[in-house]
């Protein structure tokens, strides 16, 4: 409880005090490429497999002459849509972005870093992670539609290639019963898990003390925390908007 | 001048610091010495505002920092250099952006002016050449320099330089003493060094506060430090064989 209401007071902090606008615009989309761009081959290795191989398991469990092929097509898009795309997408994020603040902000703070801003007057924790929170629900819901779309072709490829199914039959499944709030849904939950992420992370790293093996330390626990709220926020989320 | 007033702190009940008193003067170059472990750093950052003493008021020209709402202490800050101990330089930034940082972020000035204005502290700190390369590139003591240009470039009225000295082989270490001296005089500063490094107590050190376990039991300057009858300030300055053998040599 002490750590979670440390955390909504660094959260809180993060508004009071800031910095010139332009400042943040620079920050922002540094961040943004740090966060976004740098992500985006991870991203499209993870989700292509995802969608290729529910295309492959998908086919592999469907064994009755009852249900028609192009099922496989539907799946692979509402499991891709609702579920992989952004919860495995997020998590995946969380290991690499959420490392990646942790362990930065974490060696700022242990080679005084941190305490240079202050020193000068500049609200550090505003500086230093409001950018990197704007930038991650900037980035992670375009990472997740890149995700979506990779991994229905994934499938694609993975179903049409090996010839489980035909192209038309797959595009027929896709489109087949769509439902456009599924999207409006995978949105919600990556600008939630983007918020998760980045502010978990940063309040890990921002908080270090000690030295090298201390910041280690900080970012096995930013990415473990991360998952694990990603995860209670699937949940939540699904409950409450399903 | 910077007044502390009976300045203690405590961490997880431990004293660091009891009841600590004194005044930095302005235009001089002010230590504060001690072994390690005894508080000096936490004095100096109780100063700057990173740690917050549990009692005690601090001043800087008359204005009371630990009273002062938080638009006073943000002005008060920006009037303050520092150069921390490992440099604390940003390592994504240049030598020239890490000692433009300052003026991006509180000033209004043009990108010119700012670039100017860092190439002369750069250039006051003897750095010329090193502006396009990243900290990681240069050495320790350029990393000090990089730092003191970084604490003057708004030309502050108060410097503060954590053990500017550690890390550095002996003639760098004169260096940047005789560096953070002459700005003292050149800005008029109120310059406070954290040190353990006798050289420097006996090169610049105009006025010298020793703290021993968290209390100050000495002060004073270099003249007068070797003739000092406090024991654990003996102990402390004639550790260094080279000390002992100068004092030797006076005596006689």
């Amino acid at each position: 409880m002490k750590s979670f209401g440390k955390y909504l007071i660094l959260l809180s902090t993060l508004f009071i005090n800031r910095e010139r606008f332009n400042v943040y615009v620079k920050r922002i989309v540094d961040e943004s490429i740090l966060i976004g761009i740098d992500s985006v081959f991870i991203v499209v290795i993870v989700s292509t497999f995802i969608g290729a191989v529910t295309a492959v398991q998908t086919a592999y469990n469907l064994v009755s002459p009852l249900i028609p092929l192009y099922i496989i097509g539907t799946i692979v898009r509402d499991m891709t849509v609702l579920e992989l795309a952004p919860t495995i997408t997020c998590v995946v994020l969380a290991g690499k972005v959420g490392s990646n603040i942790a362990g930065g902000l974490g060696t700022m703070r242990i080679t005084e870093q941190v305490d240079a801003l202050e020193v000068m007057g500049i609200n550090s924790a505003s500086y230093l992670i409001l950018p990197k929170i704007i930038a991650a629900i900037l980035t992670f819901p375009l990472l997740v539609i890149i995700a979506g779309f990779l991994s229905m072709y994934g499938g694609y490829l993975a179903g049409v290639l090996t010839g489980v199914i035909t192209e038309k039959e797959y595009i027929y499944g896709i489109r087949y019963q769509f439902q456009g709030y599924n999207i409006t849904f995978a949105i919600i939950k990556s600008l939630v898990f983007a918020f998760l992420i980045s502010s978990i992370s940063s309040y890990q790293g921002f908080f270090t003390k000690g030295g090298a093996l201390e910041v280690g330390q900080s970012s096995t626990e930013a990415v473990t925390n991360s998952c694990i709220a990603v995860l209670c926020a699937d949940y939540l989320l699904a409950q409450l908007l399903l | 001048m910077i007044e502390i007033k009976n300045i203690s702190k405590s961490f997880n009940n431990k004293q660091v610091l009891l009841d600590v008193n004194g005044q930095f003067v302005k235009g001089k170059t002010n230590l504060i010495i001690g072994a390690s472990g005894t508080g000096k750093s936490v004095l100096l950052k109780c100063i700057v505002g990173l740690v917050k003493p549990d009692e005690g008021s601090i001043s800087f020209d008359g204005r009371d920092f630990t009273q002062a709402d938080s638009e006073l202490k943000q002005s008060i800050r920006r009037e303050i250099g520092m150069l921390f101990q490992g440099s604390a330089l940003f390592d994504s930034k240049t030598v020239e952006e890490n000692v433009m940082f300052p003026l991006d972020m509180l000033t209004t000035m043009r990108r010119e002016e700012k670039l100017d204005r860092a190439n002369e502290c750069l250039k006051r700190v003897g750095l010329e050449n090193a502006n396009k390369l990243f900290p990681s590139e240069i050495s320790g003591g350029m990393q000090k320099r990089v730092g003191i240009a970084r604490a003057i470039v708004m030309n502050s009225r108060y410097l503060f330089c954590d053990e500017p000295n550690s890390g550095l082989d002996p003639q760098t270490s004169i260096k940047i003493d005789n560096l953070i001296k002459d700005i003292t005089e050149e800005y008029n500063t109120t310059t406070v060094v954290v040190t353990h490094d006798m050289n420097s107590v006996l090169e610049i050190g105009e006025h010298i506060m020793f703290i021993y376990k968290g209390r100050k039991i000495w002060e004073g300057s270099n003249k007068d430090i070797l003739d000092t009858e406090v024991t654990e300030l003996q102990d402390f300055i004639f550790a260094n064989k080279l000390i002992r053998d100068m004092k030797a040599k006076k005596d006689r």
